[in-house]
């Protein structure tokens, strides 16, 4: 006779209750593990997609995913001629905020680099890729842009020609994909106020200095369109991806453009690491003590719930003594509960999360070894919860029927 | 105390005593008490509250050891003074049998699994208990009650089962403490015939400890406790 199975039947209102609550919880803790998976695979999605296969970025930097990286235009074009190098491409990347529909909408602009790079390596739901320089982005699905929509982004209109899914930024916020002109157009777009006043301030520089005051015509020259004064340079970008031919070592091409004073060049697993070290890090560290601290709060839960259950039968279980009971089977009353209630919340977890997780903001990834190792927590501590409950019982005594 | 001549005996205790506490705290709950039982008798205990009546049922019953003396059970020794000869569980499990003035059935068990129960923990398989089980409550009167839980049955119903479950395991000594006590005169007298008839028919010999004296005829020998002492009651005393 299994007797846990007896007293779950006839108090099953307050087991059901106990094992959502606990399925709950561990909803949660699941949800933490996949929160920090998600997170991790948002932050390295890029890098792992892009296709590169290493980045030169400023020198003495870690690169753009780590800070400011700052790096001419041009050195795609250095960095092409490069013996072993197939493809090098300009990198920008950065975040705008605008309203769209009465909504914020927050976009990760990639730049894409035209020609070479119409984006035919993101995988689309919907649409097609880049087919013209400029006018037209590739969105994320989490933007909720409809294809064929159309976005204001700085003094241009971009059309919605693809729609590609699970491309997001390290923040979370849906990547675009335009071509390098037009991400910059966006990155560097100044109100006509704004312009005037820096070519007023311009001005003023020059004419300031004797240079201006003995050659009148610079000054004019200074307060014009900044595309016509050479000196001002072309603007800069990110960082420059270089795709490699097929069979070259990677480390021939890193040993020849290290000995380039003005950048630094990474391999691809080393801006993954430099990713994760760097700002995932402290979340995984703040996610990892979030869950450890849910997982201790489960087993208190759980013991006191296990203990609460326990003392409820403390009558029954001296009866039990009484009329001869092993300690075994007493011990099996309790633990066979605890390990039930575990069971069923752990299930009870994995298919609410089946539901929940999709619906989070952010991308939640449950792998099947966190799972097994969430398993195996949640037998440890179903053990541990126990434990309370069967010491007590253990000490009660048979002529505890007769009080 | 005297015994049929040539009687089995179920019971032997020699110079049973109880002390609780130490120093200016110790009380002396029972006084050098020796009892003997054979099978098929059946035994009243009688006596105020605080005479030492409980203190001595446990004894028996192996759940609070006396302080000194012997206690024997169907031949074998099993306590002396508080020190056990036996496993005291397993020894319970096969040889003593309790009722006690609350039924204590387990209340997340039906009536036929709370006597099968018994059983299986002696080791007897689930299908064997359950239909031993029934035998029970069948023999008791209650087999049509047989599927209801405790809450379901009345405070006449649940003796009977704990009755039941007593007898499970062929006790050769039932205790049984202040049994009727919960139940009306009538079913009172119901319980306690059928200790007699148990007795008798199952070869066990009964104890019961009781403060009804409406009963006092189904008993084969009465005794009195008072200040932990034991004597026959007077009712036997006339009788002999």
């Amino acid at each position: 006779m299994n007797l846990a199975a007896k007293d779950i039947r006839h108090n099953f209102g307050r087991f059901a209750l106990t094992t959502v609550g606990i399925g709950l919880l561990l909803m949660i803790v699941m949800g933490m593990g996949g929160i920090y998976r998600g997170l991790i695979a948002e932050a390295t999605l890029l890098v792992e997609r892009i296709g590169a296969d290493l980045w030169v970025v400023q020198g003495n930097t870690r690169g753009p995913f780590a800070e400011i990286s700052r790096v001419p235009a041009n050195l795609e074009h250095r960095a092409r001629a490069v013996p072993g190098v197939a493809q090098a491409r300009r990198f920008i990347s950065h975040t705008v905020q605008r309203e769209h529909g009465g909504f914020p909408l927050r976009i990760v602009v990639q730049g894409l680099s035209w020609p070479e790079d119409r984006g035919d390596w993101i995988p689309l739901t919907a649409g097609r890729p880049l087919r013209q320089a400029h006018y037209e982005m590739i969105a994320d699905r989490s933007l909720r842009l409809p294809l064929g929509s159309k976005v204001k982004l700085g003094k241009d209109v971009y059309e919605v020609v693809g729609i590609t899914s699970g491309m997001v930024g390290s923040g979370g916020d849906g990547l675009g994909f335009f071509t390098v002109v037009d991400a910059e157009a966006i990155q560097f777009d100044l109100t006509g106020e704004a312009r005037r006043l820096e070519r007023q301030a311009r001005r003023a520089r020059v004419e300031s200095q004797d240079l201006g005051r003995l050659q009148p015509l610079l000054v004019d020259r200074a307060a014009g369109s900044e595309t016509e004064i050479p000196a001002l340079g072309p603007p800069q970008v990110s960082a420059v991806m270089l795709s490699l031919q097929p069979g070259v070592d990677p480390e021939t091409v890193v040993r020849v453009i290290s000995t380039w004073p003005d950048v630094t060049i990474y391999t691809k697993q080393q801006q993954i690491d430099l990713l994760l070290s760097g700002m995932v890090d402290r979340a995984k560290r703040q996610l990892g003590l979030f869950r450890v601290l849910l997982i201790i709060i489960s087993t208190i839960i759980m013991a006191l719930i296990i203990y609460t259950l326990t003392m409820d039968k403390i009558h029954d279980i001296a009866m039990l003594k009484l009329i001869g009971a092993r300690n075994r089977v007493i011990m099996g009353l309790i633990l066979q509960q605890a390990l039930l209630i575990g069971a069923l919340g752990y299930g009870l977890a994995y298919w609410l999360g089946t539901f929940a997780f999709p619906r989070f903001p952010r991308l939640v990834v449950v792998e099947s070894q966190d799972l097994l190792m969430l398993g195996g927590i949640v037998l440890a501590i179903s053990i541990l919860a126990s434990l309370a409950g069967i010491v007590k019982a253990m000490r009660v005594e048979p002529n505890k029927v007769l009080s | 105390m005297s015994v049929p001549p040539n009687a089995i005996l179920a019971l032997e205790a020699e110079g049973l005593t109880k002390i609780y506490g130490s120093g200016n705290t110790e009380v002396v709950a029972m006084k050098d008490v020796s009892l003997t039982v054979s099978k098929r008798q059946v035994i009243a205990l009688l006596g105020p509250s605080g005479a030492g009546k409980s203190t001595l049922l446990t004894a028996i019953g192996l759940i609070n050891p006396p302080t000194s003396g012997r206690i024997t059970i169907g031949g074998q020794p099993v306590m002396d003074g508080p020190r056990s000869l036996v496993d005291l569980r397993a020894f319970r499990r096969k040889h003593l049998g309790f009722v006690f003035q609350k039924a204590n059935l387990i209340p997340f068990l039906t009536a036929v699994e709370n006597v099968a129960v018994a059983l299986e923990i002696n080791g007897e398989t689930p299908a064997k208990a359950r239909k031993r089980a029934m035998e029970l409550l069948d023999y008791l009167g209650v087999a049509d009650r047989s599927r209801n839980l405790p809450e379901a049955l009345s405070g006449g119903q649940q003796q009977r089962i704990a009755v039941a479950r007593a007898l499970a395991n062929h006790p050769s000594l039932i205790l049984a403490d202040e049994p009727t006590a919960a139940l009306d005169s009538f079913r009172g007298r119901q319980v306690m015939e059928l200790f007699r008839r148990v007795a008798h028919e199952r070869d066990s010999a009964v104890i019961v400890v009781t403060h009804d004296h409406r009963s006092l005829d189904v008993f084969d020998q009465t005794y009195e406790m008072e200040d932990g002492l034991l004597r026959h009651h007077k009712s036997d005393l006339l009788h002999s």
